[in-house]
């Protein structure tokens, strides 16, 4: 990777951290309502991915996603509209934070209820093969969504059709507020159920940008090739708490303090340093992402609500909510 | 023998209920490349019902897929291929087995479009052998269709005749929004007339399929059948009853009930799912915020009694609804 994209890498890391700054200063001011699931420290896995991703493939996030919508090309203004309960949000205010998704991006959707959205990411990838495209799709998931039945039942799916899949496990080593390795009977509670489903299951740094993106290109090309599906567990750490309401004390301090010192944007900063890219050539960069995100802040905060009449829109395909005559 | 030869030409016209699943699914996948089908045995095997037989030979496996027994990765997997570009008709065994991907029938393939502000479309069609009377006890032979109704956003569709079948079958696959198509494992056998090519029932229309003045009964699926010879041995006592068939539950065609209403004053609601929570009950809700004026009588609920399926004959034909019952519920309304 060359030092132009590592800082594309980079600034776009950046903007994800910002805008997630933001949702959590926005929630503290009363701004933001209901809840978020920050993904500050997720950052490399969303945009090393996407960056080793065509345009046109299918991305399925999870309640986490912010990132991913973002990487896929949501807007900080589109995202923060969204949390703010604004008509201009991504999706006109129906979703929230939770349900961040952008179709025409590709983007199909953030899903709150765990695990579901992989079997939607095999449906894709059947619905590419057999159309023909070379489409891939990409499920994203934590690392809680393994002990779940849908996991099991996608691998499975996906393995026995050959299917253009990558499920892509972001572990933060924490279910929720249990450490996942209390709760699950291996190590590696992604990559090391793979080979039960006689599918490849690989380990990376997540929050090495360069690596993610390159394993995951690696495995992509592997699938387009019609080699079939494969499980990347991306090793990573959350900022925050598992939600909103979470201060996640439940961590021990030199946990935490080890993982912040392995932060994505820091890595990614050295690696540019290392390559002889100018510092002030990456400040240029923060402040380009600081301006655009205080616009952002400024756009949502001044954009109307959704019109009431909304809540009876987009149920069904011609636009109404009608369930009877 | 003229008589003779006539009838037999006509038996050999009917389609049965069976075949008339297969053939809806057919017709449309001959006019629609993008409509797949996928569940556990509908392959090779036609299905545990056979009302898939003929498709795989037809379409082959690029278009007909059997699944292994995973309910979560059947519907998950039709969802997302509906999203992206396909028409995926996904069967369900039995309607039972909605419990084990209930996820997403609740809460997803409804929820998507709307939550995403009208970004994605879901068009699919999740098939599923529906109810009771076979004795396949209390996990394989409830009626479930209220199960479907208690969540917005989806479209209900369970046709009581073959003829009904195809063209649902037609409006289901057709539908850019989700269907959920109860087909009923008691009607399977029967038989009616075929239908014209191209023939489709749009979705939310009831039909009247006997005419009455005196007591209206609306019923779904098999249920239809059992209004039916109800109606019949109440004309035997002078009691004219007319019988609408709802055929979908969503959209529900509340204007030919009220209609109806309008006429005989009476309601019965005849449902196999059980009484508490079961859908005549949203029926009879309207009637009695919009229709009260209409009204001569009490309403009437001949409903699945609320206790799991069993297994014998004797017991089974306690909860579901019979004709007996239908009839003891219409005659104490008509003398009302």
């Amino acid at each position: 990777m060359d030092t132009a994209e590592l800082l594309a890498r980079y600034e776009q890391m950046a903007l994800i951290r910002r805008t997630e700054k933001a949702a959590h200063d926005l929630f503290l001011q009363g701004l933001v309502k209901g809840t978020t699931h920050l993904a500050a420290g997720h950052e490399a896995i969303a945009v090393g991915a996407s960056a080793a991703l065509r345009d046109d493939d299918y991305v399925f996030a999870t309640y986490r996603g912010h990132h991913h919508a973002m990487a896929r090309g949501a807007t900080p203004e589109e995202c923060l509209a969204e949390l703010m309960q604004r008509a201009t949000g991504l999706c006109r205010a129906k979703g929230g934070s939770m349900h961040l998704t952008k179709a025409d991006a590709f983007m199909l959707g953030s899903y709150a209820i765990v695990g579901a959205h992989l079997p939607m990411a095999v449906g894709a990838a059947w619905s590419a093969k057999l159309r023909g495209t070379g489409q891939l799709a990409v499920a994203f998931f934590g690392d809680g969504a393994t002990n779940i039945g849908a996991f099991h039942e996608a691998l499975n799916l996906a393995a026995v059709w050959k299917l253009p899949v990558l499920f892509v496990c972001e572990n933060n080593l924490y279910m929720e507020y249990t450490p996942i390795a209390d709760v699950t009977a291996v190590a590696r509670p992604a990559a090391d159920r793979a080979p039960a489903y006689g599918i490849p299951g690989e380990v990376v740094d997540g929050n090495d940008v360069v690596s993610v993106q390159e394993a995951v290109a690696r495995l992509a090309g592997r699938a387009r090739a019609g080699d079939g599906p494969a499980v990347l567990e991306a090793e990573t750490y959350r900022h925050f708490g598992h939600s909103r309401t979470d201060p996640a004390t439940y961590r021990p301090a030199e946990e935490v303090e080890r993982w912040l010192k392995h932060d994505p944007l820091d890595i990614a900063r050295g690696r540019l340093v290392e390559a002889g890219v100018p510092e002030e050539t990456v400040t240029a960069a923060d402040e380009r992402v600081q301006a655009v995100v205080r616009q952002a802040i400024d756009a949502a905060k001044n954009a109307p609500a959704p019109d009431p009449r909304e809540a009876f829109t987009d149920v069904w395909a011609d636009g109404g909510a009608a369930w009877r005559t | 023998m003229a008589d003779v030869t006539e009838v037999r030409g006509a038996a050999a016209r009917q389609i049965s209920y069976r075949d008339a699943v297969a053939e809806g699914i057919a017709r449309e996948m001959r006019r629609d490349p993008s409509v797949v089908c996928l569940g556990e045995d509908i392959g090779a095997a036609g299905g545990v019902f056979k009302t898939t037989v003929g498709l795989h030979k037809e379409f082959g496996p690029e278009r007909v897929w059997d699944t292994p027994i995973s309910e979560q990765a059947i519907v998950g997997a039709a969802m997302g291929a509906a999203m992206t570009g396909l028409r995926p008709v996904a069967e369900i065994m039995f309607s039972d087995f909605f419990a084990c991907c209930w996820d997403y029938l609740a809460n997803e393939i409804p929820k998507v479009r709307y939550m995403t502000g009208g970004q994605v479309t879901v068009p699919l069609v999740v098939r599923t052998a529906n109810g009771g009377g076979l004795g396949f006890g209390a996990q394989h032979s409830q009626a479930t269709e209220n199960w479907a109704l208690t969540v917005p956003g989806l479209k209900i569709a369970a046709p009581s005749t073959p003829a009904d079948v195809i063209g649902m079958m037609a409006a289901a696959i057709r539908s850019d929004d989700p269907v959920v198509f109860f087909e009923h494992k008691g009607l399977l056998a029967g038989k009616g007339a075929p239908p014209e090519p191209d023939h489709v029932v749009e979705l939310g229309r009831a039909a009247v399929v006997r005419e009455g003045a005196d007591v209206t009964l609306v019923a779904l699926a098999s249920m239809v059948p059992v209004a039916l010879k109800a109606a019949e041995r109440l004309a035997q006592e002078d009691i004219d009853v007319e019988v609408v068939d709802l055929r979908s539950l969503v959209p529900l065609d509340m204007a030919t009930v009220l209609a109806s209403l309008g006429r005989t004053s009476r309601l019965v609601v005849v449902e196999e799912n059980p009484y508490q929570g079961g859908w005549g009950a949203t029926v009879v809700s309207v009637v009695a915020d919009e229709g009260f004026g209409l009204l001569d009588a009490p309403v009437r609920r001949v409903a699945g009694e609320c206790v799991p399926l069993p297994f014998a004959d004797v017991l089974e034909e306690q909860v579901i609804p019979t004709v007996d019952k239908v009839v003891a519920a219409v005659r104490s309304l008509a003398a009302y």
